[in-house]
């Protein structure tokens, strides 16, 4: 049997019209950056505070962020997703959960997995935020503090400057990540870039030139995070600066 | 000015320190030594509150340290310490480590803060790396950038731990000249150190510690002339003659 290539898929008009296949993709690329900038921002955000609240003398806060990696970090991240998405509507007091439910099923889809990436992927932020904390040599804290600095200054101006530095390496590959993940969004039906190249294989049977396209943009996303990572790299690099330490 | 009262410690059920006492006046400079592990570390970081401690009292200007009301950044921006290890914050300019906490903690603006570190990093003799980061430094420079930071703070009395302990034996003298420049200027000091030549020409008087207990305490030509324990003697002779 033999394959029929046919780029040119990509410039034919869609069954319902209005656009190509190449803008259904395109528009899968669109949701796919926002899902995953949003996600990331949120792991970011909640990360850096629960990885923080680790590293915190007392055990109340450091055992409310651990009980988070806990739970985050160790349940599937499809069962997440449909716990946000179908789950958590119905256990929600019922004005609220009706009022989620009355929003444009897009959004639905959309809110869901941007939380549920967010706080999936920040439990790992935290964990590399807590390392990167844990690296940093004791007396950098003592000498904070015995500046006349509060713990939380001393965490804004001495401890998190260095440690967010030591864990670029690592927080790139969860940037990675977070947009791989984002493809899950597809099982409750957000239209990402994977669930436009499936429904594209679905309209056309060209299913080669679809995973092709598809595989290309992600590899392309690759490169731009990494791209952009290694500048952060760069121009946070601290002249004269070799390694940990204790 | 530092007044430590049967201060005792302990992690657990292993006793740091034991019933330490001693007071420090305006102007003195003390020199605490002992063997490794004898609780001279912790001491030092009672007295700015940066360990805290189950028993006994430590006043600091009259200000009580192990008062749950005590506001500790506030007096902890005036007692100045110095580490083994530096400490500097690598990632900003030995400009910005001078600065940073007369901005953020005394509330001084940008460029008065700038004048009066480069002012003391003059008087440490490194006005020229101003620009520089702490890793471009040598160790015995970045210690004299660390004591330039404490000094910025106006500080009203200092405390040292260890402070050429961590520093290539070349190196070691820099940094002494320079404490016992602040010495001989009056101010008020608390030294970790085993360079019994700094105490010597600049100590008032000597504590010698062992297993967290302040075991002698005498007037600088009392300890080296006839130290009373042996275990003093025993100490000074092996770092003395080696
Ligand atoms: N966080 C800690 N937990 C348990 N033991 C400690 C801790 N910090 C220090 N110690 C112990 O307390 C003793 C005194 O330490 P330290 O004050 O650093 O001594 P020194 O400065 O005289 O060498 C040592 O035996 C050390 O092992
Ligand atoms: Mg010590």
């Amino acid at each position: 049997m033999s394959y029929h290539w046919n780029w040119s898929v990509f410039l034919a008009q869609v069954p319902s019209g209005g656009t190509t296949y190449l803008g259904w993709m395109l528009s899968g690329l669109a949701t796919t950056l926002a899902l995953s900038l949003s996600a990331w921002l949120i792991a970011l955000a909640v990360g850096s505070l629960m990885g923080v609240l680790r590293t915190v003398p007392g055990r109340w806060l450091s055992g409310i962020a651990a009980l988070y990696v806990e739970l985050f970090r160790n349940i599937p991240l499809l069962v997440q997703l449909f716990i946000w998405y179908f789950v958590l509507p119905e256990i929600l007091p019922t004005g609220i959960g009706n009022a989620y439910k009355a929003i444009n099923p897009m959004l639905q889809q959309f809110t869901a997995a941007m939380i549920c990436l967010g706080l999936f992927t920040g439990a790992r932020v935290c964990e590399q935020v807590r390392s990167g904390i844990d690296s940093l040599p004791r007396g950098q804290k003592y000498a904070g503090l015995a500046l006349g600095f509060s713990l939380p200054q001393t965490y804004r101006h001495v401890l998190l400057p260095m440690a967010f530095r030591i864990i670029v390496p690592p927080l790139t590959s969860e940037f990675l990540n977070i947009f791989k993940n984002s493809a899950v969004a597809s099982t409750i039906g957000l239209l990402e870039l994977a669930a436009e190249g499936r429904q594209l294989v679905d309209y056309t049977a060209q299913p080669y030139e679809s995973f092709i396209a598809v595989t290309l943009t992600f590899m392309m996303l690759n490169a731009l995070v990494m791209v952009l990572m290694h500048r952060v790299e760069g121009r946070t690099r601290v002249p004269g600066y070799i390694g940990g330490g204790s | 000015m530092i007044s430590i009262r049967k201060v005792s410690k302990h992690y657990g059920s292993f006793q740091v320190l034991t019933d330490c006492s001693t007071d420090v006046q305006k102007g003195e400079v003390i020199v605490v030594c002992g063997p490794s592990g004898s609780g001279k570390s912790t001491l030092i970081k009672c007295v700015n509150g940066l360990e805290p401690f189950q028993q006994g009292e430590i006043l600091v200007n009259g200000i009580s340290v192990g008062d749950p009301k005590t506001n500790l950044s506030k007096l902890r921006a005036h007692v100045g310490m110095v580490f083994q290890n530096f400490e500097l914050f690598p990632h900003m300019s030995v400009t910005d480590n001078l600065a940073i906490a007369q901005i953020k903690v005394l509330g001084r603006g940008r460029e008065e803060a700038v004048d009066r570190g480069l002012k003391l990093l003059d008087r440490v003799g490194l006005l020229a790396q101003a620009d520089k980061f702490p890793g471009q430094l040598s160790g015995g420079q970045q210690q004299r950038v660390a004591i330039a930071r404490a000094l910025a703070m106006d500080p009203i009395c200092m405390l040292f731990d260890e402070p050429t302990s961590a520093l290539d034996p070349e190196m070691v003298n820099e940094v002494l000249d320079v404490m016992v420049g602040l010495a001989l200027g009056g101010m008020t000091m608390m030294v970790v150190t085993h360079e019994m030549g700094f105490a010597r020409r600049v100590a008032h008087r000597v504590i010698f510690m062992d297993q967290g207990r302040i075991v002698e305490d005498a007037p600088k030509e009392a300890f080296f002339g006839t130290p009373r324990s042996e275990r003093a003697q025993q100490f000074l002779s092996k770092i003395l003659h080696h």
